[in-house]
């Protein structure tokens, strides 16, 4: 119980830092009212969705950005969708990271899309780990006996 | 002076006298170079002269000479006329002591001549007559300088050599004689030989005189030179040079434009001369420098009738006399009145630079503040945004709290986190608007509504939460129309805002609504803020009207199947009263082009018997964040912002808010807008038709009293009905067990039959199981009774649907009686609500994101709804055509097709019956639009389905184009519980 206890504090602590630092918004909470009895895992099978969906628009965007003739439309498109996704999830990072680099798109500014497009990458990935770090957390706690604090922001 | 002087020295002919009086002319200062013209001493300067004549070079010589002319041209002028006459004279001088030698050789001449002849006469008759009275006379004088220092005298050393004649002989003799005459031939030689040696002399004399005279003729020629050069440099100088004595009067004066001669000035004072401002200033000036003794200078403007307004820069130096005493002033002055003026304007347009300079500065501090300004309202409504979202989850989800099991205690807890909750709520909604409305981003919708019910609403939301023993009433004017077009919501909020404020500083006593009709204010009268947003939107609200009035009608009719005859009349009186006293009188001021509507201004007093407001405390009363007092605010709270707002929202709609109020008596805040009306289109069919459907809804539709006791605190006592009706709480916690069985009763009916082929799950029966009851919801009322009126062609098919009995009617009708019947939160069974089954609605969700998609339709799950899925525009119209949705969701940005040309593509559907707009737009529909429904159908146009655009920004100006391409409103994204719970419940009912 003790270690139960240990986790749940480690996973409190985590999760305030993760809203604190602006990884995560509301509409994580959101996502997290969203997961009942009938459906235990509906946040991490969503995330997971985003990841997949994700990485291949990053792969896309890279792609469309190597291009001779970069079609700006294109990329916006893949923004776009991108941050759709990241804002349903909550990444809040991702998202704002999103809406600088359609500005660039709308500029048609070239470096300023691929600046983005990194510092997107690297937001992306620094979310994706603290996520995988939280579920793994949660994954404790439940495999130690324990239930899942609920975080109200 | 200096004429006077030269007149002098004319007159004594003293070269001496000149010498000292030219000298003591000279400045002290005066250098060698400026003595070159000092032709007193030519010995010294004779270098000179030689030089000036030899140096016929114009240009280095010129240059100097201008230069050193330039430099003393104010006595250097006069100087040299001076010297030019004294040279002038000199020469005439020596000229007439030559003339007079001359006289006097030939006079000499004559008188040797006479001798000569007197001594042969004397020779003739006694040779030697006269030998002793002969005397020689020298006329020589080889020293005899006409020079110019030591001017020509008479001379009056001429020499006459008396020559002893000794004759050795015996006196009287012969010889002696002889000898006598002898000598006196040889005297006679001589002093003929010394006459022509005299003559030689005379005419070397005058030659040498001639030659001397050349050098005095350069001189003078250089003189001339001089005085030409210095003509020539003053002749187009704006200069005035003078010389004035002690009393100031003109000695001298150059002035090469004289506007006056020289016998106007001379001897006179500048006084004496000129008239206008600035003479005597100068005259001072000049006075104030002969007392000082110093030179000085000074810039006078003149306006004077000789020469107009000149300025002119005026250089006073003090004359001194040899023992010192100041004894004139010269003076010179020089026009430079375009200078000053060209200073002048320089200095103007200097200043005005700077002024400019420093307007720019004000102006981009301006910019500046009014750049954060606006900044600080953009952020304060980000802050206010990103504060209501995190926020409305809390309220919401402490709202889903209090549904859950709960025990006393944490109820009261979960209610008192809600109340604070939708506290805060309001007051970020409140800062929210207030920046809304100042920055222009405030929307202004345009539906009808009834202010009866909105007034009643209100009092009964403010009886429900009175902590009070205060009696709310209400009075609403016969003559206001029953319905009127305008922002209900807004409306709404301003009533409740001032209601709440009455009921805040009112400790006993009354509270009170009244409403009534006042002729169109002439000051408020052409406002275009109100009629652009209404006449923007109308189009989308006649529309919309629509379709919720065909569908409240049919809900209505089975609703409300039986309700009492008297009801019917009432409502076709009502409806008279309309026609008489709303429409035909209003349309007179309907300044809209539109003949069906007019415009009705209402004005609203909201009055109490609270402590009233200071006078001094009106004013500011209207300011945000001020209340009337800093011991009101701390002893009631509140922001200070309802008031402003309330008067921003008002003006907003081009009305006008005031407040009159009696201290420890009350106050009355009085607002009066500008509604539409629409006129009635009065068909008796439909009248009855109405009458029979809506009868329930009406029954107090015209009343205009209400009233709350403070004993029925919460409960409405509506005089026209005597009815108590409980407010029901909008609840979505849906009990799925509650009246299954009913479900399975109502499914036995023939509509229900119909309906229930539509229900795709198990889940859209139960909940279409919901409980219902004919009493509808507040919310559902107002919409119900906000269209109350349609065309007749309308009504008929109502009609016709509302006949549940009959096989024929089409399953979307069904579907959307259905819907709306499971819409309507009933607290008590009706008589007939056996005959009636309920359907869950039917949403379609249009959205390419995957994951909003999952996160979207979870949410719906949550409250209760299954909804269907669809990836782009293109997919959302052919959904359309298979299946008739009572709500779709839609986000604006996706592939294939866009939300807003999916929404004109079903719009067009709806309106037309036909969907030719979506094959030319390139949508495949599935199937031939025939076989999607019964043939009807296709003549008529399809009720209209609310969509709602989901965009990323709600604060977006594409709000605007979602309106325009006929969406009904929007919610933000991403979607939480929040909006999708305000989006259902505002959309379906329940």
């Amino acid at each position: 119980m003790e270690i139960v206890g240990q986790l749940q504090k480690q996973f409190v602590d985590f999760s305030t830092s993760l809203y604190g630092e602006g990884f995560l918004d509301e509409q994580y909470l959101q996502l997290q009212k969203l997961q009942d009895e009938s459906n235990p895992d509906f946040v991490c099978e969503v995330v997971s969705l985003f990841f997949d969906d994700s990485e291949k628009l990053l792969n896309n965007l890279a792609t469309a950005l190597q291009q001779q003739v970069v079609d700006f439309k294109q990329v916006d498109a893949h923004v776009h969708q991108f941050k759709g996704s990241s804002s349903s999830i909550g990444a809040q990072r991702v998202k704002n990271m999103c809406v600088a680099f359609r500005n660039f798109c709308e500029e048609k500014n070239l470096d300023g899309c691929l600046r983005c497009l990194q510092q997107l990458n690297h937001e992306y990935f620094l979310v994706k780990n603290k996520l995988e770090t939280l579920f793994r957390l949660e994954r404790q706690i439940v495999e130690a006996g324990g239930t899942v604090p609920v975080i109200v922001a | 002076m200096v004429e006077e002087i030269m007149g002098c020295a004319i007159e004594t002919g003293e070269s001496e006298e000149m010498d000292i009086v030219l000298s003591s002319m000279w400045p002290e200062d005066m250098n060698e170079a400026g003595r070159q013209f000092n032709v007193e001493r030519p010995g010294v300067d004779k270098d000179m002269l030689e030089e000036v004549t030899i140096k016929r070079e114009p240009d280095i010589v010129d240059f100097e000479r201008l230069m050193e002319l330039a430099s003393y041209t104010e006595k250097g002028n006069w100087q040299l006329a001076n010297l030019v006459r004294n040279w002038e004279y000199k020469q005439e001088n020596a000229v007439r002591l030559l003339r007079e030698e001359l006289d006097t050789l030939s006079r000499q001449q004559r008188q040797v001549e006479l001798k000569k002849l007197e001594i042969l006469e004397e020779h003739r008759f006694e040779r030697d007559g006269y030998g002793g009275n002969k005397r020689p006379i020298s006329i020589l004088d080889e020293n005899l300088k006409y020079l110019y220092q030591d001017a020509p005298r008479r001379k009056r050393d001429t020499v006459f050599q008396d020559e002893k004649i000794s004759v050795d002989a015996e006196y009287d003799s012969m010889v002696y004689w002889k000898q006598h005459a002898m000598n006196l031939e040889k005297l006679l030689e001589a002093s003929l030989r010394r006459e022509q040696v005299l003559m030689g002399k005379l005419q070397e004399s005058i030659e040498k005189l001639e030659k001397q005279s050349s050098p005095v003729e350069e001189l003078s020629q250089v003189l001339n030179r001089a005085d030409n050069f210095l003509h020539f440099v003053l002749q187009n100088a704006p200069v005035v040079i003078g010389h004035q004595d002690k009393e100031l009067r003109y000695r001298f004066i150059f002035n090469h434009f004289p506007s006056l001669r020289e016998e106007d000035i001379i001897g006179k004072t500048d006084v004496e001369i000129f008239t206008g401002s600035g003479v005597k200033e100068s005259q001072d000036f000049k006075q104030e420098v002969l007392e000082r003794g110093l030179p000085a200078k000074r810039e006078i403007t003149f306006e004077t009738e000789l020469f107009g307004s000149k300025t002119f820069l005026i250089y006073v130096e003090p004359v001194f006399s040899k023992a010192g005493e100041t004894i004139g002033v010269n003076y010179m002055g020089m026009e430079v009145t375009d200078q000053v003026r060209k200073r002048e304007k320089m200095a103007k347009i200097r200043e005005e630079m700077a002024v400019q300079k420093a307007k720019e500065t004000e102006l981009n501090k301006t910019i500046h503040i009014t750049e954060e300004s606006m900044r600080a309202k953009e952020m304060l409504a980000t802050m206010s945004h990103e504060i209501r979202s995190p926020l409305s989850g809390v309220v919401s989800m402490a709202e889903i709290l209090s549904n859950t099991k709960l025990d006393k205690e944490q109820r009261q807890q979960v209610n008192v986190m809600m109340s604070s909750g939708d506290l805060v709520l309001r007051i970020i909604n409140d800062i929210l608007d207030l920046s809304k409305v100042e920055s222009g981003v405030m929307k202004l919708e345009a539906a009808k509504f009834r202010p009866r019910e909105v007034v009643k609403h209100v009092l009964q939301t403010a009886a429900a939460s009175l902590q009070k023993l205060l009696t709310l009433e209400g009075n609403v004017a016969d003559d206001v129309p029953v319905e009127v077009i305008g922002d209900v919501l807004r409306i709404r909020q301003i009533l409740t805002n001032l209601v709440s404020n009455a009921i805040k500083f009112t400790r006993e006593g009354t509270v009170g609504i009244k409403l009534y009709v006042v002729p169109e204010p002439h000051n408020l009268s052409k406002q275009k803020s109100w009629k652009a947003p209404a006449d923007q939107s109308s189009d989308s609200a006649n529309t919309r009207k629509d379709s919720s009035l065909s569908r409240s009608q049919r809900g209505n009719h089975g609703c409300h199947e039986g309700e009492g005859i008297g009801d019917k009349n009432e409502l076709k009186n009502m409806l008279n009263d309309q026609e008489r006293d709303g429409t035909p009188t209003k349309e007179d001021k309907a300044s809209h082009s539109n003949p069906q509507e007019s415009v009705v201004w209402i004005r609203c007093d909201v009055y109490d018997t609270g402590i009233g407001i200071p006078e001094h405390a009106i004013p500011t009363l209207f300011k945000k964040y001020t209340q009337a007092g800093a011991d009101t605010a701390r002893k009631y709270g509140g922001t200070g912002l309802g008031l402003a707002i309330c008067k921003q929202l008002v003006e907003l709609m081009g009305g006008q808010l005031t407040v009159s109020s009696v201290e420890d008596k009350g106050s009355t805040f009085m607002f009066i807008l500008p509604y539409k009306v629409s006129a009635v289109s009065d068909s008796s069919d439909e009248l009855s038709d109405m009458d029979n459907q809506e009868v329930s809804d009406d029954e107090d539709l015209h009343a205009g009293s209400f009233l709350f006791e403070p004993r029925t605190l919460g409960l409405l006592s509506s005089q026209s009905s005597g009815r108590i009706q409980k407010l029901s709480p909008i609840t979505y916690g849906i009990d799925p067990t509650q009246n299954y069985d009913g479900l399975l009763e109502d499914s036995s009916s023939p509509s229900s039959s119909i309906t229930c082929q539509e229900m795709s799950s198990e889940e859209d029966a139960y909940l279409a199981a919901m409980d219902t009851s004919s009493e509808v919801d507040v919310s559902l009322n107002q919409s119900l009774n906000s269209d109350n009126l349609d065309s007749a062609e309308k009504n008929e098919q109502t009609h016709r649907c509302s006949e549940i009995s009959q096989p024929s009617v089409t399953q979307e009708r069904c579907q959307t009686e259905a819907q709306t019947e499971g819409s309507s939160e009933c607290s008590s069974r009706k008589s007939n609500e056996g005959q009636k089954a309920e359907v869950k609605p039917k949403i379609l969700l249009v959205e390419d994101n995957k994951i909003n998609v999952i996160v979207a339709k979870s949410m719906m799950k949550q409250l209760g709804h299954n909804i269907d899925i669809v990836n782009n525009g293109a997919e959302a119209v052919r959904a359309v055509q298979c299946k008739d949705y009572d709500l779709i969701l839609m986000d604006v940005c996706m592939p294939v097709m866009n939300g807003l040309q999916a929404t004109r593509l079903i719009r067009s559907f709806e309106e037309t019956g036909s969907w030719d707009g979506a094959v030319k737009a390139g949508v495949e529909l599935q199937l031939p639009p025939q076989h999607s429904s019964p043939k009807f159908q296709q003549e008529i146009p399809r009720k209209r389905t609310p969509i709602i655009a989901m965009t990323a920004n709600a604060l977006s100006e594409s709000a605007d184009d979602c309106f325009a391409n006929g969406m009904d409103s929007f919610v933000s994204k991403p979607v939480n519980f929040q909006n999708l719970k305000q989006c259902l419940q505002q959309y379906i009912p329940d």
